[in-house]
């Protein structure tokens, strides 16, 4: 495979930087340190930077999706009218934390969310109940029985005290879920180191091919 | 404690090297099968057979923090699976919920178009940021699942509950959903939303499947080597402390 001269350079500086920084967290010397932080900083401006431009990606986007009259392009055009209107009232009144931003937040943006995770809670016991029409196999029956019976363990009804239930559900919750997450997650952090030191070793270029 | 991790990143490291030294030449690595890479093969070529797309979700991790480990499995899935997909009618859509990331996803597009030569020019509306917030990115995704005729939809990077939204879309349009997340909430979410879910470190094996390059083999074998010392290290603790040493 033919590597590009200015990927070599995209490659090295993302070598050399991802180094300084990796070996700065191991291994506490003050001029590595001082330099870490410094890479660390630049990398969280050009995050910065970069969620600016996205916006305007994001706006551009629909511009296009509501000049080509795409379906959707309603939505498209109360986006850009929101995105507008918030740029406005930010520079007006003088920042993101004002009484203006904050109301955006407040009475649109939080409302907005909150009935999404409304919907989740029904879209979620949908999908459990789809779970079954899928297949059903032992991982599936072991996934619902456990759900249920910490469900049923949680709740409180009047008239039903079940002996036992409780303890049984804390049992089930701190012993077995506690394993199994714990197994997960040495799973999940060899796969992260995996991950990147393939990039520390140029191995993964997610930049420039 | 501090070069006991050093140590344990040079190990990593010295195996690797090793493994893809010795495997590097090996056209086919012996993987265990996981269902979700074979539905994923499949995937591909009924996208390019049927002429439609196929959609690739990185969540809202980005790729400066903690969760940025998770995009880049997602990119090297990208990459990969890019090149395959390309010469469908409808080329790959990527969706981000970060704006970084969506710009690494724009760069692999593009390198994917550069790579086979692809005649038509390369569309950078194709690697989208859909929201800026977990719901507001699942809120724009859906679109995307809904209207964009795409018969295989890909969830690979950082997520939460808010998963469930996107995969539920995936249903209702009869396309093929599968994906994995470093996240446990959306591990469980996907375990029941969608067809095909990638747990613990399935997810991180998904180079070595979609075979990115033989460092990806090598990486896939240095932890299955490490996980089986982290193993003997837990159970030696455990056994070291009932016997009253610890």
């Amino acid at each position: 495979m033919k590597i590009s001269l200015s990927t070599s350079i995209l490659a090295g500086i993302a070598i050399v930087s991802g180094g300084i920084v990796l070996l700065g967290y191991f291994i506490d010397l003050p001029g590595l340190r001082d330099l870490r932080l410094l890479l660390v900083d630049w990398a969280v401006i050009l995050a910065a930077v970069a969620l600016l431009v996205g916006v305007l990606n994001l706006a551009v986007v629909h511009w296009k999706r509501f000049r080509a009259s795409q379906k959707g392009s309603g939505n498209s055009l109360v986006l850009m009218i929101s995105i507008l209107v918030t740029i406005f009232i930010i520079a007006a009144w003088g920042g993101p934390t004002t009484v203006g931003s904050m109301w955006i937040y407040n009475f649109i943006l939080l409302p907005i969310e909150t009935s999404l995770l409304a919907l989740l809670a029904v879209v979620l016991i949908y999908a459990f109940a789809r779970m079954f029409h899928r297949k059903i196999t032992i991982p599936v029956l072991v996934f619902a029985g456990v759900v249920l019976f910490v469900l049923v363990g949680a709740f409180t009804l009047p008239g039903l005290n079940v002996p036992l239930i409780v303890e049984l559900r804390d049992w089930i919750t701190q012993v077995w879920a506690v394993a199994g997450v714990r197994g997960i997650l040495l799973g999940v952090a060899l796969g992260t180191i995996a991950t990147g030191l393939r990039i520390l070793l140029g191995s993964d270029r997610p930049y420039g091919g | 404690m501090t070069f006991l991790g050093l140590g344990f990143v040079i190990l990593f490291i010295v195996l690797m090297s090793l493994f893809w030294a010795r495997d590097r030449k090996q056209l086919r690595q012996n993987l265990r099968s996981i269902p979700a890479f074979a539905k994923l093969k499949q995937g591909i070529h009924l996208s390019v057979e049927a002429g439609q797309r196929l959609h690739l979700s990185l969540g809202h991790g980005g790729i400066t923090g903690q969760t940025s480990t998770s995009s880049f499995v997602g990119l090297s899935v990208l990459q990969r699976i890019a090149r395959a997909a390309m010469f469908s009618d409808r080329p790959p859509v990527t969706t981000s919920g970060e704006a970084a990331q969506a710009f690494l996803s724009q760069d692999t597009l593009r390198s994917a178009y550069r790579a086979i030569n692809v005649e038509s020019p390369f569309d950078p509306d194709a690697a989208q940021i859909s929201g800026l917030t977990p719901f507001s990115f699942a809120a724009g995704t859906l679109p995307v699942v809904y209207d964009q005729q795409v018969s295989v939809n890909i969830m690979a990077g950082s997520f939460g509950s808010e998963v469930a939204l996107i995969a539920d879309a995936a249903e209702q349009t009869n396309s093929v959903s599968l994906g994995g997340s470093e996240n446990l909430a959306a591990q469980a979410v996907m375990f029941s939303a969608i067809q095909e879910p990638l747990i613990g470190e399935e997810f991180y094996a998904a180079g070595a499947y979609v075979q990115a390059g033989p460092m990806h083999a090598a990486s896939l074998r240095t932890q299955d080597v490490l996980r089986w010392l982290l193993i003997g290290v837990i159970l030696a603790g455990a056994a070291l402390k009932l016997a009253g040493i610890l």
